[in-house]
């Protein structure tokens, strides 16, 4: 079936390898993501009316442009327009941020207006000031609602980082690739083999993420 | 930008736009098929069967549509099984799609208390009846948001085809790109025609997303 290529020589530490290289450009663009996201949800929530609309516009712009043609827009529309060279890795990150980005913002807006502005006013009659009702009263909230929202996104991020192999990134796919190239003649069918073992790494890595976020919602329910 | 370009452009990327919008308009259709199948399933615990369908929904929402395809195209053929390139395209976002919209319509499906169903049993009603009168209105206008998002979600999945040489706008423009290093024309009408292709659907979603809107018993 094309499984024993796997195990033949070094080839499996290179398929993780070349995991890890993909692994790397979700993590910082998760990380880039997570950070600006918050920072533009709150500016969402936050009532200007110029702002919001800018971020209206942005936030529609990601929801219906494919990341692979925001990839394409990126790394080859940029390197002809300005003549310099950029890299994938640069691109993959620009991108997977740009999008992450717009996701989480939208995530953190919907929670911050989903919290009731009587819970405010209630806090101030109880004397509390402006840190203590953030800290005691509306950020444990949040937390409880965004945190499995946003794991969630973590692994749609991760599943979306194997588009960087179509702009040339040598991630699992594309060693994956190689390793079927190089073992052609002796294994005809790893094919089967290879894919299917990248296809099990890929769940491997999701699924306990997505379990997390199951479980985190199902124990702050309500 | 030449316009000169773009107008010699404009039958390639009309070819890939139609194909695009079919094979992605297919694929959907069978994942609503599917997700229901799977969803109902997952509903009544039939025995075995929700099993199975609980591994592949695991398995098809934890993985990307990249390699699914490249398992699919790739991957079978090595033990045998060979499909068409479009065949390929729609299976893989049929599977891909199915276990996301089987999400979607199971979770409208638990949101209606159980409660609803033991009255309806206790004034006569038949499975059938509770079902068609009771359940799915109400479940369905709850799964319509989900649906949407996966309605658009999949659409712009339908990029990743250009990955098994799918003659698809992406494609297209890749090619293009490598032919004759128009860049900005090439772009410029990707652009245009996934706007074309994903504008209406954001729209029209917003719109059924309303219409939808059951009100749940007691509100």
């Amino acid at each position: 079936m094309g499984i024993e290529v796997i195990f033949k020589g070094k080839n499996l530490l290179r398929l993780l390898e070349g995991l890890g290289a993909a692994m790397k450009i979700s993590l910082i663009s998760v990380i880039i993501s997570i950070v600006l996201g918050i920072v533009l949800g709150m500016l969402m929530a936050s009532k200007r009316p110029m702002i919001n609309l800018i971020l209206r516009i942005y936030l529609e712009i990601v929801r219906i442009m494919p990341q692979m043609v925001l990839l394409f827009i990126v790394f080859f529309g940029f390197t002809k327009l300005t003549g310099l060279n950029l890299s994938a890795e640069t691109a993959a990150l620009i991108v997977f941020s740009f999008w992450g980005s717009a996701e989480m913002a939208d995530l953190v807006r919907g929670c911050l207006i989903s919290i009731p502005p009587i819970q405010y006013e209630s806090s101030q009659a109880l004397g509390l000031s402006r840190i203590q009702t953030y800290i005691y009263v509306i950020i444990p909230q949040i937390v409880r609602r965004l945190l499995p929202l946003s794991i969630n996104l973590i692994t749609r991020m991760i599943k979306t980082t194997s588009l960087v192999m179509m702009i040339g990134i040598v991630e699992v796919l594309k060693v994956g690739q190689q390793i079927i190239e190089a073992n052609r003649k002796s294994a005809p069918n790893a094919a089967f083999g290879v894919f299917a073992v990248i296809f099990l790494l890929y769940f491997l890595v999701c699924w306990p993420i997505s379990c997390l976020s199951k479980y985190l919602e199902k124990k702050w329910a309500n | 930008m030449s316009l000169e370009v773009i107008e010699n452009y404009l039958p390639m990327f009309g070819d890939a736009f139609l194909l695009t919008v079919k094979i992605g308009w297919i694929g959907i259709v069978l994942a609503f098929v599917l997700g229901i199948g799977c969803a109902f399933a997952l509903y009544y615990k039939v025995p075995f069967l929700s099993f199975i369908v609980k591994c592949y929904i695991e398995l098809f929402r934890n993985t990307p549509l990249l390699v699914q395809l490249f398992f699919i195209y790739y991957g079978l053929p090595a033990v045998g099984i060979r499909i068409s390139v479009q065949v390929c395209g729609i299976l893989g976002l049929g599977l891909l799609g199915g276990s996301y919209m089987a999400e979607s319509i199971r979770s409208g499906l638990d949101a209606v208390p159980l409660i609803q169903t033991e009255s309806a049993l206790s004034l006569g009603m038949t499975k059938w009846q509770i079902f068609r009168l009771i359940i799915w209105p109400q479940a369905f206008g709850m799964s319509v948001p989900g649906l949407v998002a996966n309605v658009i979600f999949l659409l712009k999945e339908t990029s990743v085809f250009s990955a098994i040489s799918l003659m698809d706008l992406m494609f297209t423009a890749k090619d293009l790109i490598g032919l004759h290093y128009n860049t900005t024309e090439s772009l410029f009408l990707l652009v245009l025609f996934y706007i074309l292709m994903l504008l209406p659907v954001s729209f029209a979603g917003s719109y059924i997303e309303k219409k939808a809107r059951f009100g749940m018993f007691g509100e």
